[in-house]
């Protein structure tokens, strides 16, 4: 908590006149060289402010997964720069919490070692992982896992457990080390609508009591507009932010809210945008599908 | 549990079976013990030269647990080693596909031209045959780390030892205890070739005496005693594979 604190103090007010998070500038990814030469991102700008909740969406192989690499510096952009807090990335490292579509949950772990395993390997928990894992950080995990319901199954191993819980508890790993910056990649993507439904209440029970950064890539609209304060819709390959969007719904939001008209209409608004989006690529992908 | 106990019951009736219809083809055709010496002479064989027997078993056994041991060490480091870079792996491995395709057998007589006939070149046969299966299975289990892990390791700013520590060496465990339990059969395999070859102990030599002897009856009682060991240090590395790595079974409880 207060490391966290420490880099963006009361995030979510000081938001506007703070420095963004993060900001993306010119950023662009070509992969291969000469003819092979595809470019994946076109030159992008985007700022994220603390405390913001943002979703990327687009069609598939658009760059939105790429951003978040990039983001993550698992990936290094070809061109512009990437800034953290108002310094370039890597001079200011970020502290990142990641998770994907598939669990990842290490199989030979129990679910409360799978959610510690980020204050073995991320500093400063990492100084004092000896002396304090089975004191506070044990703590700290089974608080996280009480809050979403997991910590009955806490010595449970992975494969025990059902794909959503799974994804619960690999939503604590992304989160137990009070990350910067969560980033999400299509995480509930995998699961059965009413599994997905549930995990995005418990998403945003998570957010509006850390008020962490969210980075959510996503194909699904529904699940953007429910979750997300803004909504960056992306074209197809090469990607570029084609619309940015505020997502005025007042939190917390419930299920009910996603029958409404206005939410109805914000979602076929943004389909609108990806489907109508020029050149015969699209026939091509969808042809894929 | 029944139904395991009852597969357990059909695979010892089969066991015996084998040997009572192996017994019983001998006395109804009266095979001649010069050919196929019945199981109890076989046994009776065993009994009778059993101080005889004791000294080979154990210098077979010594050889191959040695030759193990080093192969065990060698295999797992150079596992890890062509595991974990890409290049190491596509450098190392058709070198290491050519030497494993030399039929062991083949380097004895140069192990035993370098260190004299008897244990050394039979700890290196041993050794030599069963480094191969580690190191492609712990290579494996290393190599095949879910590139998803390994980015929500790197977001976290582990270093690439750290991921090997915490991913890659428990993810390739399984891989590690499945091959253990093919070059302990391997090591035996290698250590009585080169003992057959050039030794004047070991269960591969006295079988190569007794049947320049025509003492057949313990040429069988010595395949008896190797597949005894086989079969019991196959099943102390089943059993340690089961508590280390019972994760990979999936079995609750």
């Amino acid at each position: 908590m207060s490391a966290a604190a420490a880099i963006a103090p009361n995030t979510v007010n000081d938001g506007v006149t703070m420095p963004p998070l993060v900001q993306l500038d010119g950023v662009g990814v070509t992969y291969g060289r000469g003819e092979k030469e595809t470019e994946a991102l076109q030159p992008t700008n985007l700022k994220v402010a603390a405390g913001d909740f943002v979703a990327l969406v687009g069609p598939s192989g658009c760059g939105k997964s790429t951003i978040l690499k990039l983001v993550a510096e698992l990936l290094r952009p070809s061109a512009g720069r990437i800034l953290f807090a108002g310094r370039e990335l890597g001079a200011n490292p970020a502290r990142v919490g990641m998770a994907f579509q598939s669990s990842t949950l290490l199989p030979w772990k129990t679910i409360r070692a799978n959610v510690m395993l980020p204050l073995k390997i991320v500093q400063p928990f990492r100084a004092d992982y000896r002396a304090k894992r089975n004191g506070e950080y044990r703590e700290r995990v089974d608080e996280l896992l009480e809050h979403v319901g997991l910590i009955d199954f806490a010595d449970s191993y992975p494969w025990q457990l059902s794909g959503g819980m799974q994804q619960r508890a690999n939503l604590c790993r992304a989160l137990v080390h009070e990350p910067d910056l969560l980033l999400l990649d299509e995480p509930f993507g995998a699961l059965d609508q009413f599994t997905r439904e549930e995990l995005w209440s418990t998403m945003q029970d998570l957010w509006m009591e850390k008020r962490s950064t969210v980075l959510l890539v996503t194909h699904d609209l529904r699940e953007a507009a429910y979750l997300a304060s803004r909504i960056c819709v992306m074209s197809p390959r090469p990607g570029r932010i084609l619309e940015d969007r505020t997502v005025p719904f007042a939190r917390p939001r419930h299920l009910d809210l996603t029958f409404e008209p206005a939410f109805t209409e914000l979602v076929q608004d943004l389909r609108a945008k990806i489907v109508r989006t020029p050149t015969g690529r699209i026939t091509r992908e969808k042809a894929d599908v | 549990m029944s139904e395991v106990v009852r597969r357990k019951l059909y695979s010892a009736i089969l066991i015996v079976g084998v040997f009572v219809v192996w017994e019983l083809c001998c006395r109804i055709f009266d095979i001649s013990d010069l050919v196929l010496p019945r199981p109890t002479q076989i046994w009776a064989t065993l009994v009778e030269y059993a101080p005889a027997i004791a000294p080979h078993a154990y210098q077979t056994l010594y050889t191959t647990l040695v030759g193990f041991a080093f192969g065990v060490m060698i295999g797992l480091s150079l596992g890890v080693l062509i595991g974990s870079s890409r290049l190491a792996f596509d450098t190392a491995y058709p070198l290491l596909v050519g030497i494993s395709s030399i039929p062991k057998v083949a380097v004895v007589p140069i192990f035993v031209l370098w260190f004299g006939a008897g244990t050394v070149p039979a700890i290196l046969t041993a050794m030599i045959i069963c480094i191969f299966p580690i190191v492609v299975n712990v290579a494996t289990g290393i190599a095949t780390v879910e590139p998803e892990l390994e980015d929500v390791m790197r977001s976290m700013k582990a270093s690439k030892l750290d991921i090997l520590w915490n991913v890659g060496l428990p993810r390739a465990m399984p891989y590690f205890f499945a091959s253990l339990k093919v070059a302990i059969t391997l090591a035996f395999v290698g250590s009585v070739i080169a003992e057959t070859v050039a030794s004047n102990r070991g269960i591969g030599n006295m079988m190569i005496i007794a049947s320049s002897s025509f003492n057949v009856p313990l040429v069988f009682s010595g395949l008896a005693v190797l597949s005894v060991l086989g079969v019991s240090l196959y099943v102390i590395f089943s059993l340690v594979e089961r508590r280390v790595t019972g994760w990979a079974l999936r079995k609750s409880g």
